[in-house]
C-alpha cells in the first residue's frame, strides 16, 4: 500500500530504522492544536433550548479535551506504525505494492463461500440461538444486509461496469416500493405480479432518466441524477393523492408463499405444511426471497459481463470514444446498463416494500443513494465479492456498533451508539478512498481467455467518465 | 407590481447568499476539477458557529451592540469556518490528488455526511432559533391594495456586507499574487509547480477562501432566518452549486449571477407558484442546465478531444 | 527520404484513384469559432489504394480525419463513401457510430485509445460488438443461452487470433492492453480497427513513437493488410521514410487548405511542399531546393 498520508507528506521520515521521534511529537501536537480549534466553539459549548425560547449554552470542556487528546493519540500511533513500517526492508515494501497476480480464483472461491454462508445463514443462526424467534434479530440482520448487497449488485452494473456514476440510484428503489405499494393497494395485485411490474417500471423509469443525461460527464453525471432522484423524493412527499405524501402508504399487503399467506389459521402456510405457527416462517421466506433476488442480479451480471453486451459497458469505462470508432452505439449502451441497474433496484424496491409493509418518502434519501455508492466503490467497482463484503461491513457493522455495551460504559449512559453511525460512515468514506481508493478488490476478471486466465490489475483499469 | 418589487427584494437577499457559497464550489471547481460536495455543510457548520459565537457575545459577555456582534460574529465565523476549510482539504481531498478520479468525489461525499452527523451530534437535532437580531424595516412605499414593499434593515446588511466582500474578494483574486498563482493552477498545475508555484498551498487557500465566503453566507443566513438545524447544508448547497453551474463553473462573476438569478428564481417560483415544489424547481433547474446548456452563461464551453 | 518510389505514378490524365474512388472528399470545411481548421477541401482516396494525408503540425490532418470518421459534423461539404457493391454513404449524415458500423470506415487515434483494463483478446472482441450482439439476440438469447452465440463468439475468436497472428501478439492475449510496450499498442490498435471488417481504415500518425526496426514491421503490417483484406488505407503521417515507402497518393494539407496532391515522386518534387514544410518563402524555395539537395 502506497497511500500518501494525510499530515505527514512533510514529516515522514526516510526508510531508515532511526525515526525522527521529535518531529512526530510536534505534528501530533499540531494536530491536537487544529483539533481544538475546530472544535471551538462547536463542540465546547452546546446550545440548548432552555425553558424560554432562548437558547442557553452549556460549556463542555470535557468533551473537546477527549477529542484533542483522541487525535493526538492517534497521530502518534500513526507515527508508530510508520516507524515500524519504515524499520522493515524496502523489498517487503515493494512486495506489498504489487497485487497478487492469482487473486483471482480466489476472489471467485471467496464469492462461493459467500453464497454458501449466506444459504445457510438461518440454519447456522437457529443453530446457535437454539430457536426460531431467539434468531429473529439475527434473520432481520441478513434480510437488511442482503438489500444492500442487491442493491450494490445493480449499482454495480451502472458504476462498476459501464463507469457511470449515479447519485440518484434510490430513485429506482423507490420507484420500485411505491409500484408495488401502489399496485397492490389500489388494484390488489399480488406480489408476484408485482415483482415484475416493478423491475419493468423502475427499468423504464432508468431508461427516461438516463437519456437525457447521456452526454454528461464526470461529476455532472453524478450530480444531474443527484437531482433526479431528489425529484422523485420530493414529487413523492408534494404529491400527496397520489403517493400519500410524507406520511407515505401504509398496510401494504405482507408476502405470501406463492399464494399461501403466512397465517395462523387454517389454509395458512403453517397449517398446509403442517406446522406449529411462527411469524418466523415469514421472516425466513423473506430472507430466501432476497437471497434468490440478490443471487438473480448476481448470476445476471457475471453472465451479461460475458455477453457482448456486458463487454460494450466495460468498454465504455475504459474509453468511450474508442467504442464510437468501433462502431458501438455508445447511447443504447448506457441506457442498457442504466435500465439494467435501475430494474434491480426496483426488485430490491419492491422487496423492500413488502417486507416492511410500510413506505414512506423518508426511505428514500440522497444518504441512502450515498450508502449505496459506497458499498460499490468501498468494494471495488465490478467486484461482486468485493461488493457482498462491503454491504455487510458497512451495514452490518454500525448495527453490531449499537449492541457494544462496552461503549456505553465508555462514554456513559446517555450514549447512543446510533448517532455516531453516520459520523462513522461518514469518516469511514473518507479514511476507505485514502486507503484504497480502488476498493477491496480492484483486480479485473477478463472475459474471455485464450490461454491462460490472468487477473487485471487494478492500476490498469479505468473508471469510466462519470 | 407591489408583490413583484417585495419578491425582488427578497430574492436578490437570497441570492446574495447563494451567490457567496457558489463562489466555493466554483473555486475549487477551477483549481482541482472536483465538485467539494462537502460545501454546503461547511456552510451549515458556519452558521452554527456564527449562532454561538453570538450567544457568547449577548449572553456572556452582555454585548448589547448588535452591528459590533455581528462583525465580531462574522470575523470568528469566517476564521473558525476556514479552518475546518482547511483541514477537511488537508485529510480528506489532498491526499487523493492524481488518485483514482471518483476517490474525491466519494471522499467529499464523505466529508459532507461527516459534517452533518459531527454538528448533530455535537448541538443536537433540533433547530436553533435565535432572537431576531435585527428588526426594523423601511416601508418604500404603500400600495393601494394596503400591500406594503418593505426594505429591512437585515436585507440591507446582507446585500451590502455581500458587495464589500465580493470586492475584497475581487481584488484578492484578480490584483495580488495569490490570484495569479490560482489562475496559474487553474490552467495547468504540473506547469505552475515547474514554475515555482506552491500548488498545495494555493489550492489550501482556495479552500480557505470559499470556506470564509460560505461562513459569511453562513452569518447572512442566520441573521435573515434566525434559525438554523444540521440538516440545512444540502438543499442551499445544491442551490448553490446550481448557481455555480447556471453562471458557469469556474467563471467568479458567473457564481454571483448565477446565485442572484437562483435567489430571484426560488422567491418568484414561490410567490406565483407553489412553494411546496420550490427544491423540486431548484433540482429541476439544476438538471436542466447540466443537460442543455453545462457550459452555463460565463463558462467557456469544452470542446471534446478525439 | 532515401527510399525509392515503389508504385508507379498512375496513366497520364485522370488518376486512378479518380476513376475508383472510395472515398470522396468534397469542399469539407471545418470552423471552430472563428478559426477555420479545414477550408474547402477536396480530394479522392482510391480503392485499394494507400492515401497518405500529410502535412505540418496545425494543417488540420486530424480535422479532416475526425469528419471523415463521425466525431465532428462538418461546417460544410460532402464525404462520399463508395463501397464495392455500390452502396453509399454521405458520411456526415451517419451518427458516429453507423460511421463504421454501416459505411464501414474504421481509424486508429494519435495517441493511442486502447482499452487498458482489458484483455489483448477482449480488445479484440469489442471490435466485433455488433455482429456478437445480434447473435447473442440483443443479449436475451445470450442470458438464456440459447441461440447461436456460443459458436459465432468462437468464430470471433478465430479471428482475434487471426490478427494476433498477424500483429505477433498471440502470445500476451491474456495479458491486458495497458501492459503492453508502446510499439505493440499501436499494431494491437490497428488489428482491432481490421477487426471490424473496414473497407476504409484510417490511421492517424501510426509510426509515431516506433522505432525504425518497428516501423518496417508497421510498413509490411499495412501493405498486407491492403493485400489480404482488400481494404483501402488513409493515413496520416509525419514520418516520410513511411510516405515515401508505401503511399500510393499523397495528398498536402497546409493552413487547412490542400497545396498539392498527387503520387509521392511528384510530391517530393513539388515545391510548394517543401515550402510549407521548411516554412520558407516562395521566392526563397529555390535556395532551400538548392541546399537540400532536391
Amino acid at each position: 500500500m502506497n497511500a500518501p498520508h494525510a499530515m505527514t507528506a512533510g514529516t515522514a521520515a526516510p526508510a531508515t530504522a532511526r525515526y525522527d521521534w521529535g518531529a512526530a511529537l510536534k505534528d501530533a501536537s499540531l494536530a491536537a492544536l487544529v483539533t481544538l480549534g475546530l472544535c471551538i466553539p462547536i463542540v465546547l459549548l452546546r446550545t440548548d433550548q432552555g425553558a424560554g425560547v432562548d437558547l442557553l449554552l452549556r460549556p463542555r470542556i470535557g468533551m473537546v479535551a477527549s477529542f484533542v487528546a483522541a487525535v493526538f493519540a492517534a497521530r502518534l500511533l500513526h507515527h508508530v506504525l510508520l516507524a515500524r513500517r519504515a524499520g522493515r526492508p524496502l523489498v517487503e515494501q515493494k512486495a506489498e505494492v504489487r497485487t497478487t497476480p492469482n487473486a483471482v480464483p480466489w476472489a471467485k472461491m471467496g464469492l462461493y463461500a459467500f453464497m454458501g454462508v449466506a444459504m445457510s445463514f438461518p440454519l447456522i443462526v437457529f443453530l446457535i440461538q437454539g430457536g426460531l424467534s431467539e434468531s429473529r434479530y439475527w434473520v432481520d440482520l441478513g434480510i437488511l444486509v442482503l438489500t444492500y448487497v442487491m442493491l450494490g449488485w445493480g449499482l454495480n452494473i451502472v458504476v462498476g461496469l459501464a463507469g457511470l456514476l449515479d447519485l440518484g440510484y434510490v430513485a429506482f428503489y423507490a420507484v420500485g416500493a411505491y409500484s408495488y405499494a401502489l399496485l397492490s393497494t389500489t388494484f390488489g395485485l399480488s406480489f408476484w405480479i408485482c415483482l415484475p411490474l416493478a423491475g419493468i417500471l423502475a427499468a423504464f423509469w432508468g431508461m427516461l432518466l438516463g437519456f437525457p443525461v447521456l452526454r454528461l460527464r464526470g461529476d455532472y453525471l453524478a450530480i444531474v441524477t443527484l437531482a433526479f432522484g431528489e425529484i422523485i423524493r420530493l414529487v413523492l412527499i408534494n404529491w400527496v393523492d397520489f403517493s400519500g405524501g410524507g406520511a407515505g402508504i401504509s398496510s401494504i399487503p405482507r408476502v405470501t408463499f406463492f399464494g399461501v399467506p403466512f397465517s395462523a389459521d387454517e389454509g395458512g402456510f403453517a397449517s398446509l405444511f403442517g406446522l406449529t405457527f411462527s411469524p418466523m416462517h415469514r421472516v425466513i421466506f423473506l430472507y430466501y426471497l432476497i437471497l434468490g433476488l440478490a443471487f438473480l442480479t448476481a448470476f445476471v451480471t457475471l453472465r451479461l459481463r460475458k455477453l457482448p453486451v456486458g463487454r460494450a459497458w466495460e468498454a465504455l469505462r475504459e474509453d468511450e470514444i474508442a467504442c464510437r470508432s468501433l462502431g458501438i452505439n455508445t447511447t443504447n449502451t448506457k441506457l442498457t446498463a442504466f435500465a439494467t441497474g435501475a430494474m434491480f433496484g426496483g426488485f430490491a424496491g419492491s422487496f423492500f416494500a413488502v417486507r416492511q409493509g410500510f413506505i414512506s418518502p423518508e426511505s428514500f434519501t440522497f444518504l441512502e443513494s450515498a450508502v449505496i455508492l459506497a458499498i460499490v466503490v468501498l468494494g471495488g467497482m465490478g467486484s461482486q465479492l468485493g461488493v457482498a463484503i462491503a454491504a455487510i461491513v458497512m451495514v452490518a457493522g454500525p448495527e453490531l456498533l449499537r449492541n457494544l455495551g462496552f461503549l456505553k460504559a465508555v462514554f456513559g449512559e446517555s450514549f447512543d451508539p446510533n448517532e455516531f453511525r453516520f459520523l462513522i460512515f461518514g469518516l469511514g468514506m473518507v479514511a476507505m478512498m485514502i486507503w484504497r481508493p480502488r476498493g477491496l478488490i480492484s483486480e479485473r476478471e477478463p472475459t474471455a481467455i485464450l490461454k491462460e486466465r490472468r487477473a487485471i490489475s487494478g492500476s490498469h483499469v479505468k473508471e469510466g467518465h462519470g | 407590481m407591489e408583490v413583484f418589487v417585495q419578491q425582488l427584494i427578497n430574492g436578490l437577499t437570497l441570492g446574495s447568499i447563494y451567490g457567496l457559497i457558489a463562489i466555493g464550489y466554483t473555486m475549487v471547481f477551477g483549481i482541482i476539477g472536483m465538485v467539494n460536495f462537502a460545501h454546503g455543510d461547511v456552510f451549515m457548520l458556519s452558521a452554527f458557529i456564527a449562532l454561538i459565537v453570538f450567544l457568547v457575545l449577548t449572553t456572556w459577555l452582555g454585548v448589547t451592540s448588535i452591528a459590533l456582534a455581528l462583525l465580531v460574529v462574522l470575523i470568528c465565523a469566517m476564521a473558525l469556518t476556514s479552518l475546518w476549510g482547511w483541514a477537511t482539504e488537508r485529510i480528506a481531498y489532498r491526499p487523493l490528488r492524481g488518485s483514482f478520479r471518483l476517490a474525491p468525489l466519494i471522499s467529499a461525499i464523505g466529508v459532507s455526511i461527516f459534517l452533518a452527523n459531527f454538528v448533530q451530534v455535537t448541538q443536537g437535532a433540533r433547530n436553533k432559533p435565535t432572537p431576531p437580531m435585527v428588526r426594523e424595516v423601511i416601508v418604500l412605499w404603500e400600495g393601494a391594495n394596503g400591500y406594503a414593499v418593505a426594505l429591512s434593515y437585515k436585507q440591507i446588511i446582507i446585500m451590502a456586507t455581500t458587495a464589500v466582500l465580493l470586492g475584497i474578494f475581487w481584488y484578492l483574486v484578480q490584483r495580488t499574487s495569490l490570484g495569479r498563482a490560482q489562475r496559474a493552477c487553474e490552467q495547468d498545475r504540473k506547469m505552475a509547480a515547474l514554475l515555482g508555484i506552491d500548488v498545495d498551498r494555493t489550492i489550501s487557500l482556495t479552500f480557505v477562501i470559499g470556506a470564509a465566503l460560505a461562513a459569511v453566507a453562513g452569518t447572512m443566513y442566520l441573521l435573515y432566518y434566525g434559525v438554523v438545524s444540521f440538516a440545512d447544508g444540502f438543499v442551499p448547497g445544491v442551490k448553490a452549486f446550481t448557481a455555480a453551474v447556471l453562471g458557469g463553473i469556474g467563471s467568479l462573476p458567473g457564481a454571483v449571477l448565477g446565485g442572484l438569478i437562483i435567489g430571484l428564481i426560488e422567491t418568484f417560483w414561490s410567490a406565483y407558484f407553489s412553494i411546496e415544489y420550490k427544491d423540486v424547481a431548484a433540482f429541476s433547474i439544476l438538471a436542466i442546465v447540466l443537460i442543455f446548456m453545462p457550459s452555463g452563461l460565463l463558462g467557456r464551453p469544452e470542446v471534446e478531444k478525439v | 527520404m532515401s527510399a525509392s518510389v515503389t508504385t508507379a505514378p498512375a496513366a497520364a490524365g485522370t488518376a486512378l484513384w479518380e476513376r475508383d474512388a472510395v472515398l470522396a472528399v468534397d469542399h469539407l470545411t471545418m470552423r471552430f469559432g472563428g478559426l477555420v481548421a479545414v477550408n474547402d477541401l477536396s480530394f479522392r482516396a482510391g480503392r485499394g489504394d494507400i492515401t497518405a494525408l500529410i502535412g505540418p503540425n496545425g494543417a488540420g490532418k486530424t480535422t479532416v480525419f475526425n469528419c471523415i470518421t463521425g466525431f465532428y459534423k462538418p461546417t460544410e461539404g460532402m464525404m462520399t463513401l463508395r463501397q464495392e457493391e455500390g452502396a453509399t454513404y454521405l458520411l456526415e449524415r451517419l451518427p458516429g457510430h453507423s460511421v463504421n458500423w454501416k459505411a464501414r470506415v474504421a481509424r486508429t487515434f494519435q495517441n493511442i485509445r486502447l482499452f487498458t483494463g482489458m484483455t489483448v483478446l477482449e480488445n479484440l472482441l469489442v471490435a466485433q460488438h455488433n455482429k456478437l450482439m445480434i447473435a447473442s439476440g440483443f443479449s436475451v438469447l445470450g442470458l438464456l443461452g440459447i441461440g447461436p452465440y456460443r459458436a459465432d463468439e468462437a468464430r470471433a475468436i478465430e479471428k482475434a487470433k487471426y490478427w494476433l497472428d498477424k500483429i505477433g501478439l498471440t502470445d500476451r492475449a491474456d495479458d491486458p492492453a495497458g501492459d503492453l510496450p508502446y510499439g505493440d499498442q499501436r499494431r494491437l490498435e490497428i488489428a482491432r480497427a481490421m477487426c471490424t471488417d473496414p473497407i476504409l481504415l484510417c490511421l492517424d500518425e501510426p509510426a509515431a513513437g516506433l522505432n525504425p526496426r518497428e516501423s518496417n514491421e508497421l510498413n509490411r503490417l499495412l501493405l498486407d493488410i491492403r493485400r489480404d483484406q482488400g481494404t483501402s488505407l488513409l493515413l496520416i503521417e509525419h514520418d516520410m521514410s513511411v510516405v515515401m515507402e508505401i503511399s500510393d497518393h499523397v495528398v498536402v494539407l497546409d493552413y487547412g487548405t490542400k497545396i498539392a496532391d498527387g503520387t509521392p515522386g511528384e510530391i517530393r518534387d513539388d515545391p510548394k511542399v517543401i515550402a510549407a514544410y521548411l516554412g520558407v518563402e516562395d521566392d526563397e524555395v529555390e535556395k532551400v531546393e538548392a541546399e537540400v539537395g532536391v
